[in-house]
């Protein structure tokens, strides 16, 4: 055929049009693959066999509860329950933080209902020194390593407590010891910073390697596809995590993902070796990143892991999903719930029952309700119990210029 | 009207008459945009002229310079102006200088819409007012709307300018004229004069102030959610203060500005972005070049602190009431 002639056809743009709204279809999630049915690559497998496997995806929980295939992690009893606990601590203590919003005591708040898996059980399988370069939807990372829950519910409160002084909105943590690099609100600069800690890591001949998240939307920065590059050019040791919980805001995913299949698939452009993986499996997630985790510490470079996962609840308190979102799309997502989902694990092992859940239950309620009143006797923004207005003069530099003096000086004058 | 109504009428009104022109940016079709200020026009002028982007500022604004260099009339929102900064490139190296590198060949003629300022406890990432930033800039015009009638008529004058703009909305304006006093009710815009906003297509050039309040005391440089500020502030203090609304930044009615001053001999510059290299620093330049002989006070001004803006002190930061009208008094040398 000869070559087109301009001005024979109407050229028509593309607008994606995914339907939206209550009375909308859920959205399918496509290539699910049967628990155990995806092989586990070598570590050093070549990045464009583990390519063919781009439209699998790592499961280990069947319907029955059972663990099955080469991803299985083969934890210990205590370690699932103490994966249960951590999941189900960081639901209760976004159930509370939540009320604490309703009741008028905090500002702003965001949950991670439904995504709990992915940040617990991939803290317990790294090491932890390791640092991580979270997004806001991470609190499991802090709730799974240790870290006091008081201080968090103190930084939501923005109290005289609060680590942070009050400098940051709420869920805004930062943690050194903890792993847990101070968050941004701007979406994805700390992918790419996440990839520059990995590489000083490398560089000084440590041992601790990087973990970077972003959710699924944030991709489209361009952020994103500097880590990508610099991770591969450099073979830099992390882990490059992008949870796909189907929605930014009011857009679902397929506007972040443009054409391609997956996001998984963004790797191979970058020849890094990529896994789709169930997000709400608590045990294929600490599966997948043990093995990331292993070719990073063997100077094998990154991997890129996208966790399929579903945003339940809305994106914060400032949103409204009823808008958006079609009816009945948690109860239609076909990879369940990621604490309904080990729980039946445990059944299943004989190492659970009703009994001792609803005993966990209300420990942890009780945990989470004794430490919000302690952070709440230490006042909230709302009651003007904050750190005292002139210390936000403090840490704009590592000393305090003369017009910042003067400033300071005026301060409630 | 609401700030929000003045400003979806204005991008319907724009829609309906030129169909160049095309509406998008993070949530801005579907969902009408976090704001809810491009609500209602992807149902009703289709998702071809109102739709969804990806979360790429840079993205945003480098197609909209594409289109605008095609002959489209794009008009994106970034969802904070605290997020504008990965488009930065594409507006300073781009938008800004089509028109100059190509002789005129090639221009871009777009509306880059943002919510700016604090107020809303959003911390250091939803609060910012990146004016200064855009002002810096040769071949960008500035607008800081604050109030509905304006919003309409300059973001209409807007997309119909031939350059690019940089049309700045401080979000703590948007439901209603924010007095400064945090702590009382909030008072609708249905209260306020400018809140009538004629049907219909209408501009407000951009280049022209406007006279807020008339005054013979002092002259009060302000835009944004400072005008109502310092309306509360002569209030308080007594002052008769004349307060001009600047709107357009860029370019900046200097007439109007002068004939003030020599009419005061006074000026108070407030702004609620950081004081230092703030587009205060122009504005007591520009004073000082032109009616240095007509001064009776040095000139004062009043913004925010040099700090990132903190969420818990957000109105230990904000330039209120009564910093500005303790300023008022002093310029008053009282
Ligand atoms: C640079 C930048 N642009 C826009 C925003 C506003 N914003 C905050 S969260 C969000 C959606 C992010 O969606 P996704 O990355 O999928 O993560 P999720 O919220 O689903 O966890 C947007 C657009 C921002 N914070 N930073």
């Amino acid at each position: 055929m000869d070559g087109e002639q301009v001005g024979q056809q109407a050229l028509r743009l593309h607008i994606p049009d995914t339907e939206r709204g209550p009375g909308a279809e859920p959205p399918e999630v496509r290539f699910i693959s049967a628990a155990g049915e995806m092989r586990r690559p070598e570590l050093d497998e070549p990045v464009e066999r583990i390519a063919l496997m781009r439209k699998q995806m790592v499961r280990v929980l069947d319907d029955d509860g059972a663990a099955t295939g080469p991803w299985d992690p083969q934890l210990t009893a205590d370690q699932l329950r103490t994966g249960l606990r951590d999941m189900m601590l960081v639901r209760a203590f976004d159930a509370r933080l939540l009320q604490a919003h309703r009741q008028g005591k905090i500002s702003f708040y965001m949950q991670c209902l439904g995504e709990e898996a992915i940040a617990c059980a991939h803290k317990r399988a790294l090491h932890p020194a390791d640092m991580h370069f979270p997004t806001y939807r991470q609190q499991g990372l802090l709730i799974a390593g240790g870290y006091p829950i008081v201080q968090m519910m103190n930084q939501v409160l923005s109290n005289e407590a609060d680590p942070l002084k009050g400098r940051q909105l709420p869920i805004m943590y930062s943690s050194k010891e903890y792993g847990f690099f101070t968050i941004s609100g701007n979406l994805a600069t700390q992918y790419v910073q996440g990839v520059g800690w990995a590489m000083a890591s490398a560089l000084s001949g440590d041992t601790r390697i990087a973990s970077a998240w972003i959710g699924e939307g944030a991709t489209a920065e361009s952020d994103f596809h500097a880590a990508l590059l610099f991770a591969s050019t450099y073979r830099a040791p992390v882990i490059l995590n992008i949870v796909n919980n189907q929605w930014a805001i009011s857009t679902p995913e397929d506007f972040a993902r443009g054409a391609s299949a997956t996001f998984a698939d963004r790797g191979f452009g970058y020849s890094i070796p990529a896994l789709r993986v169930d997000g709400n499996d608590y045990l294929a997630v600490y599966a997948a990143t043990r093995w990331a985790a292993a070719r990073a510490r063997g100077n094998l470079g990154p991997t890129l892991v996208e966790w399929v996962t579903l945003r339940r609840g809305a994106h914060s308190t400032s949103d409204d999903p009823s808008v958006y979102r079609p009816a009945g799309e948690a109860s239609h997502f076909p990879l369940g719930d990621p604490i309904a989902n080990l729980q039946r694990h445990l059944v299943t092992l004989g190492q659970w029952d009703d009994d001792r859940h609803a005993a966990l239950s209300n420990e942890l309620d009780a945990e989470v309700a004794a430490a919000f009143a302690e952070a709440d006797a230490h006042g909230s923004v709302k009651s003007g119990h904050t750190a005292d207005p002139r210390t936000m003069f403090d840490d704009v530099y590592a000393e305090l210029p003369r017009h910042l003096r003067e400033q300071r000086d005026q301060v409630g004058r | 009207m609401t700030m929000i109504e003045a400003i979806r009428d204005a991008h319907a009104v724009a829609m309906e008459r030129d169909e160049r022109v095309v509406v998008f940016g993070e949530d801005v079709g579907y969902f009408g945009g976090v704001f809810r200020c491009t609500q209602g026009l992807q149902q009703r002028f289709g998702s071809h002229r109102c739709f969804d982007s990806p979360i790429s500022e840079a993205g945003i604004v480098g197609t909209a310079i594409g289109m605008a260099a095609y002959g489209l009339r794009p008009c994106v929102e970034i969802q904070f102006a605290d997020y504008v900064y990965p488009a930065y490139d594409q507006i300073v190296s781009e938008a800004a200088r089509l028109r100059h590198r190509s002789a005129g060949d090639f221009t871009a003629p777009l509306t880059i819409r943002m919510p700016t300022g604090g107020g809303i406890f959003g911390g250091q990432t939803h609060s910012q007012s990146p004016e200064a930033l855009f002002t810096h800039v040769a071949g960008l015009k500035t607008v800081v709307v604050s109030n509905p009638y304006d919003a309409k008529g300059l973001l209409l004058a807007a997309i119909e300018d031939d350059d690019p703009v940089i049309f700045l909305e401080p979000k703590r304006v948007y439901n209603g004229p924010f007095d400064g006093h945090h702590d009382r009710p909030i008072v609708p815009w249905s209260k306020h004069p400018l809140s009538e906003v004629p049907e219909g297509h209408y501009t407000i050039p951009l280049g022209e102030a406007r006279i807020h309040r008339p005054g013979g005391d002092l002259t009060v440089l302000a835009y944004g959610t400072l005008v109502h500020v310092a309306q509360t502030a002569a209030e308080e203090t007594g002052i008769d203060a004349e307060i001009i609304d600047l709107r357009t930044l860029l370019p900046l009615d200097v007439d109007t500005i002068v004939e003030s001053v020599v009419k005061t001999g006074r000026c108070l510059v407030v702004h609620e972005a950081t004081l230092t290299s703030g587009f205060g620093a122009e504005l007591s330049a520009t004073v000082q070049e032109r009616a240095f002989h007509h001064l009776e006070a040095p000139i004062v001004r009043v913004c925010g602190w040099d700090t990132p803006y903190p969420h818990a002190h957000e109105w230990s930061y904000f330039p209120g009431p009564a910093r500005v009208g303790q300023a008022m008094l002093e310029v008053m040398g009282r």
